[in-house]
């Protein structure tokens, strides 16, 4: 059996241009998330999303591959807002 | 700020962008391109086989300048057991031709080269820039686009929407819905580097020969989903994909099933001490048929993904992407010669172009198979798959049982699962969806 390659790890062989202080996508404050929103913490391949102790789900779109899933499930609930980063920023493919 | 006015507007550098830019520039008419990557390519992911006839239409000659991998000789198509794989493999010699037909390539690069080539007909390709919005007139025909760059609005005679399967712009002016969770499946892609000699051994190849494993089965856990390995040059390309609707329904990790692939006894020696140097992730269209927009309006065109057009039943895309682009970018011409204005019902001629070509005949043969292995896919993507393996190891391992004895075992198995009713039903509805 070999262990499987973390996310994180796979996300440095990547290239980003962060930027920093003007995330692409947001969530909307709430209490409890929804099922979608939820599930972006699983399905998300990036793994932006994250269940906080108390509960609610954040985000760190840092390492975003801007696939448009978490759009797909979540935007039209109003759960996020999604938005392409500024022109020239975000993942950048060498290879794609 | 840009104050001319352009003949076109094309929104992204992709395949259907850089395929619509060429068409028009080529014919004289002044484009401009916008791409909000760092360079033609930069946000652009596919597994990726190029189609050359898609590519011949539009730059005859292309085979000689672009940078393209390795032409496709073989095909495996694997059914995927737990530990096993029953495969049909192709292999003809005669793909080893003066003008192949089918080539993997590095999109970022070709993307690249494919942009370059725009640019000598003369568009105008602007990168780094995110078309924010769509300009409409009062009688909501699209005139123009704003961007995230200073300056107002820049205004065109129409405006050719090649914005991806994630499009923005189309959905955000409510010229289409955004696409739903059961119509597009999210693949994740790792680029495996290899040194080539290695590769070659590995996969039986000699000069630039190469292969593509398609493979489909219990690696997708009952979702409908895929997974696949490419040969290039120097690297492999391996990837899986499952529809997003079947990720939230059920309790796997993208990333985990694309581990589980690539660590499956069939796949693992294939890559063997290869160096991983990109993780990529994107949406493919998989609605088909049922699922494209309207493809025409007032003042603007959509092409490509961001249209659905889409084959997922023979995993061609780009190839529509090609075609849709370029009919796009003559239908254009056409409309321009006549000094027409580039009104709805002048830019229907795109659509019957696309009518007329392979594009809508093969969505429309293949419009009933998304829904139905949405439908079925516990029974097509894990029951089939687990019951093909038991049979093809039953009929292999020699163990003392009598012949007749193992068929009928085979054959029960098989009632068990899906019942006489289930399999000639399966088997009828295949057949009709696939006609």
């Amino acid at each position: 059996m070999s262990l499987a390659v973390r996310v994180e790890e796979k996300l440095y062989q990547n290239r980003y241009l962060v930027d920093a202080g003007k995330p692409h996508i947001a969530i909307r404050p709430h209490e409890k998330p929804s099922a979608n929103l939820l599930a972006m913490t699983r399905i998300c391949p990036a793994g932006c999303y994250a269940e906080t102790s108390s509960g609610q789900v954040e985000i760190t779109p840092d390492g975003c591959l801007e696939c448009g899933t978490c759009r797909v499930l979540c935007e039209a609930s109003g759960d996020i807002t999604w938005d392409y980063p500024r022109g020239g920023f975000g993942v950048l493919f060498k290879f794609g | 700020m840009i104050e001319e006015r352009f003949d076109a507007i094309v929104i992204g550098a992709g395949m259907a962008g850089n395929a619509a830019a060429h068409t028009m520039a080529s014919r004289g008419l002044k484009v401009l391109q916008i791409e909000r990557g760092e360079y033609p390519g930069s946000k652009n992911v596919q597994g990726a086989i190029l189609y050359a006839d898609m590519v011949e239409k539009i730059i005859p000659n292309f085979r000689e300048e672009a940078p393209l991998e390795r032409h496709l000789v073989e095909q495996r198509f694997w059914m995927m057991g737990e530990r096993s794989h029953t495969g049909l493999q192709y292999r003809n010699d005669d793909f080893n031709e003066e003008k192949p037909n089918r080539y993997t390539i590095i999109r970022s690069q070709f993307d690249r080269w494919f942009s370059r080539e725009v640019q000598a007909q003369g568009a105008l390709v602007i990168c780094e820039t995110t078309v924010t919005e769509l300009v409409s007139d009062a009688y909501g025909k699209v005139i123009g686009v704003r961007t995230d760059r200073a300056g107002g609005t820049i205004f065109a005679d129409v405006v050719v929407l090649c914005e991806g399967v994630n499009g923005l712009l189309g959905t955000r002016a409510r010229l289409r819905e955004a696409p739903k969770p059961e119509h597009v499946a999210l693949a994740v892609k790792e680029m495996h580097f290899l040194p080539r000699e290695t590769l070659d051994a590995r996969f039986n190849l000699h000069g630039d020969e190469g292969v593509v494993i398609e493979a489909a089965g219990v690696i997708s856990k009952g979702m409908t989903g895929m997974g696949f390995v490419y040969t290039n040059k120097e690297s492999v390309s391996v990837g899986m994909g499952c529809l997003v609707s079947d990720f939230a329904a059920n309790n796997d990790t993208p990333n985990g099933l694309l581990e589980a692939f690539k660590n499956h006894p069939s796949i693992k020696p294939l890559l063997e001490g290869s160096e991983v140097k990109e993780y990529a992730a994107h949406l493919i269209p998989e609605g088909g048929y049922k699922t494209i927009p309207e493809l025409f309006g007032d003042g603007w065109l959509v092409c490509g993904d961001a249209a659905q057009l889409n084959n997922a039943i023979h995993r061609e895309g780009s190839n529509l992407a090609l075609t849709s682009g370029r009919l796009a970018g003559e239908a254009i011409f056409q409309i321009k010669s006549r000094k027409d204005a580039m009104s709805k019902q002048n830019l229907a001629l795109y659509k019957k172009l696309l009518d007329d070509s392979f594009v809508m005949k093969d969505l429309k043969k293949y419009k009933d198979m998304p829904a139905l292995l949405h439908a079925n896919s516990q029974n097509y993507f894990l029951a089939y798959p687990q019951l093909v393996s038991k049979a093809m190891e039953n009929f292999l391992r020699v163990d003392g049982t009598p012949k007749l004895d193992k068929e009928k075992a085979t054959i029960a198995s098989f009632v068990k699962e899906r019942s006489w009713t289930g399999l000639f039903g399966d088997a009828w509805r295949l057949a009709r969806a696939w006609r």
